[in-house]
């Protein structure tokens, strides 16, 4: 196989190559950056009129390399083959791409609807640039669930409105007696065209929109638009801006890890832990508002800025991480806690690595990532949790483990600050000459957060593309579900706490 | 029997009316200070009541006189067993027939009413929860059933006034090996029958996970405040049953007098307040159990109850 990258290949940004391929070589040039150790990043469609770019990026870490794929199809017979017999996840881009595009993939093993449910009209593609307003809403499209048939097998549909403020999902179990026999969870009911949403937007005052993608990720993805934006326009920020950044994706690993663990206690009735972290999530959230003004993290990072109020009290939140890790044991200590955690939803290590997962549910299941490590901004005395054994249990381990890590990288960040808390990029004499690409990856508290813009000579956003952990995760969790009873699915569920705004975008 | 022991009964049925939120609330407050939590106060369920009372009537579409009258089946058992039982009084009008195979049939009956009404929703919930409400009460009835057969051996009849009066005339039986073993399995499938901690979570609002609630989803406004307040009074009257059938202090004679009444009145209210207080402050350090390990708890306490009766057997024949 050639080396990666191509000799071909031109750079493109920080790190990343492009290299234009021929949709008949597309196949075999796919298959030799997998076997070469990359993952799919991040798949973007763009419309450029006559013809369909199509961008592939492919990423692979330590040392950061990020190694795009470029394909056009004409617009009247936009073709690709398909890539499922490579990547599962690819497969999923495939089909929203055909949603949202029009791209047909080839052989395509199941092509069914993803992203637009049975009501949306057959042949209207909302991201052409031709779209148009959205068509009437039609009964015709069938977009029916697999039933599963056989004694005794009854269906419970579930959502997609909830008890509890939770968001929207539809899932569909197919069961015989407690046991779930197939479990198909059906998303996209809060799709809001987020992308489309971007289009237009100067790139340097788009951040608000990225923090908003999925609410508990606002410092995450908000860091990923920023720097791909940077990584687009050329700018540069010192060191200590990047630390500063880091610290605030550590403050929201740190809240959102706070309340899932007591959540997961809850979810097998110990609301004792649930009061307790409910407790210093507050807290975590009073000292996010300290440091930036906002309890969720929001407006402190922009492309080529970052501004701080205060730094926190580093031995808070040593106090807040020796809390939790006290509350975590008592769960643990209970058997009936252990017993329903260990065993539940397994992911091994084979599906985790097949699906693509990312974060901690991959971390649980054996499978090593983190882009911290991998794609990092500044290097981090970076601690990666792990577990193998992939059930409940695991995932909350690794979730008690991050905790302690994060707090010491935090409480680092902070001892070690260079006490100028607003950094500016360094000025760049005139933006880019052609439409130039960008891309920033960031590994929020669920994983890595892909994002990829292209601004135009005006400075103008002409397509964003986000990638939400969430979307390589959703379908480990119908993996994992198999053999295990319904009762054990809202435990489980929580314990990969997936996002659907983030996912349906 | 006197017109005393009418009030007496009457008392009994007022008392678990108007008690049973207040116990209820007051296991919620027990916790939720435990907790570190400042809680609604032992009215609140009260106040929730009052709500759903005012609210307006909704039946689900396809639903059938099952599913309108099983709230009143529910409320109407649980108040039924609260006259009969002797609770304030051993006199109650209704004595003769507070046979205990008498009472644990009501008891069926007011689970069997909301498991038909759970089926007859039609949703997938419903059934859900009633195949799993069956299935505990089918492990749960037996256990009662022997549990009390256990006490009734040391006054030799199946009679609750016989077997309580029994246990007053002699305070050391309470310590009997039988009688620890019936009162250890009856606690336990106290807990599964009015669905509390590890075997069912009352305050859940995980659809999946439910059982009880499970089958009284589609309730709402007047209707499920009878099915909320049938649940609390079966509570109550199954702890008041527990605490008379083992510690009958203070309860009133078969011909009461006014002081009699009064004392029994206080004492039946302290003794459930404690054993409410008690098992609420056991669940704030207890999870629930996976739902295919409850039949194994269930199976326990059914051999505690077994093992009682062969205890008391063989101390009955041997005195």
């Amino acid at each position: 196989m050639s080396t990666h990258p191509d000799p071909a290949a031109i750079p493109v940004g920080a790190h990343r190559v492009a290299q234009r391929v021929a949709p008949e070589n597309l196949v075999v040039e796919v298959a030799g950056l997998l076997d070469a150790g990359f993952r799919l990043g991040l798949v973007a469609a763009h419309d450029d009129g006559p013809t369909l770019r199509v961008v592939y990026l492919f990423l692979a870490g330590a040392p950061d390399r990020r190694i795009e794929l470029v394909v056009t199809v004409p617009v009247g017979d936009p073709r690709l083959p398909t890539l499922a017999a490579l990547s599962f996840s690819a497969s999923r881009f495939e089909r929203e791409m055909h949603d949202l595009f029009g791209i047909v993939p080839e052989g395509h093993p199941l092509p069914r609807r993803l992203v637009r449910h049975a009501h949306w009209p057959a042949g209207w593609y909302p991201m052409r640039r031709d779209a148009g307003e959205p068509p009437p809403f039609t009964e015709t499209e069938p977009y029916p669930f697999v039933p599963v048939e056989g004694d005794g097998v009854y269906e419970i549909p579930v959502g997609p409105v909830h008890a509890g403020v939770i968001e929207p999902g539809h899932f569909r179990f197919s069961v015989v007696g407690e046991s779930i026999l197939k479990l198909k969870a059906r998303l996209w009911f809060t799709h809001r065209g987020v992308e489309s949403l971007f289009e237009g937007l100067d790139a340097r005052d788009a951040v608000h929109l990225a923090e908003r993608i999925s609410g508990d990720s606002a410092a995450a993805h908000g860091l990923a638009h920023s720097l791909a934006v940077e990584d687009a326009l050329g700018l540069t920020l010192p060191d200590e801006a990047h630390r500063l950044r880091a610290l605030l994706v550590e403050l929201e690993r740190l809240v959102n890890h706070v309340a899932d663990i007591g959540a997961l206690a809850n979810d097998v009735g110990f609301s004792l832990a649930l009061a307790h972290t409910q407790r210093l999530r507050e807290e975590l959230l009073r000292i996010s508002a300290a440091t930036t003004g906002h309890r969720l993290l929001r407006g402190s990072i922009r492309p080529g800025h970052v501004a701080l109020l205060s730094l926190p009290d580093p031995a808070r939140l040593e106090r807040i991480a020796a809390d939790l890790a006290e509350i975590a044991d008592l769960a643990l200590a209970n058997t009936v806690i252990r017993d329903r955690f260990t065993g539940t939803a397994v992911l091994t290590d084979v599906q985790a690595r097949d699906l693509g997962c990312l974060g901690y549910v991959a971390r649980a299941s054996g499978v090593g990532t983190d882009a911290r490590l991998e794609h990092p901004t500044t290097p981090l005395p970076v601690e990666v949790a792990g577990q193998s054994d992939g059930d409940v249990l695991s995932r909350f381990l690794v979730r008690r483990d991050e905790v302690a890590a994060s707090t010491r990288l935090a409480t680092g960040l902070i001892r070690s600050a260079s006490g100028r808390l607003v950094v500016d990029a360094e000025p760049v004499a005139d933006g880019p000459a052609s439409v130039r690409s960008g891309v920033g990856i960031v590994e929020g508290w669920r994983g890595t957060i892909v994002h990829r813009v292209e601004v135009d000579p005006d400075g103008r956003l002409t397509r964003v593309t986000v990638v939400d952990p969430s979307w390589f995760n959703w379908p480990a969790l119908p993996t994992a579900m198999a053999d295990t009873i319904v009762p054990d699915f809202p435990v489980s569920n929580k314990s990969f706490n997936l996002s659907y705004a983030g996912n349906d975008l | 029997m006197n017109a005393l022991a009418a009030v007496g009964a009457v008392v009994q049925v007022g008392g678990v009316l108007a008690g049973a939120p207040f116990v209820v609330g007051g296991m919620k407050q027990v916790r939720a200070r435990l907790e570190g939590r400042s809680g609604g106060g032992i009215g609140q369920p009260w106040r929730d009541l009052r709500k759903q009372l005012r609210k307006q009537q909704l039946r689900p579409t396809g639903t059938t006189v099952v599913f309108r009258v099983a709230p009143a089946v529910a409320a109407g058992s649980a108040l039924l067993i609260a006259a009969i039982i002797p609770l304030v009084t051993l006199g109650s009008p209704l004595d003769s027939s507070a046979d205990l195979f008498g009472v644990v049939g009501l008891l069926f009956l007011g689970t069997v009413a909301l498991t038909l009404a759970g089926l007859d929703t039609g949703t997938a919930f419903g059934g859900m929860g009633s195949s799993r409400e069956i299935t505990i009460a089918a492990l749960v009835e037996p256990t009662i059933l022997l549990a009390v057969f256990a006490l009734s051996l040391p006054g030799h009849s199946a009679n609750l006034a016989a077997i309580v009066s029994a246990a007053s005339g002699d305070p050391a039986q309470a310590l009997a090996l039988g009688s620890v073993l019936a009162f250890v399995a009856l606690v336990i499938v106290i807990v599964a029958e009015t669905g509390r901690l590890p075997v069912d979570n009352p305050s859940t609002h995980l659809e999946l996970t439910m059982i009880h609630e499970a089958m009284v989803l589609e309730y709402s406004g007047p209707r499920l405040a009878l099915v909320e307040w049938a649940s609390g009074m079966r509570l109550t009257v199954l702890l008041g049953l527990l605490a008379n059938l083992f510690l009958p202090w203070g309860i009133a004679g078969a011909e009461p007098s006014l002081l009699g009444l009064l004392v029994g009145t206080a004492a039946i209210a302290v003794k459930v307040a404690v054993l409410a207080l008690a098992l609420a402050a056991v669940e704030v350090f207890i999870a629930k159990l996976r739902l295919f390990r409850v039949p194994e708890l269930l199976a326990g306490s059914f051999l505690l109850a077994l093992l009682a009766v062969t205890a008391s057997s063989f101390l009955a024949s041997a005195r």
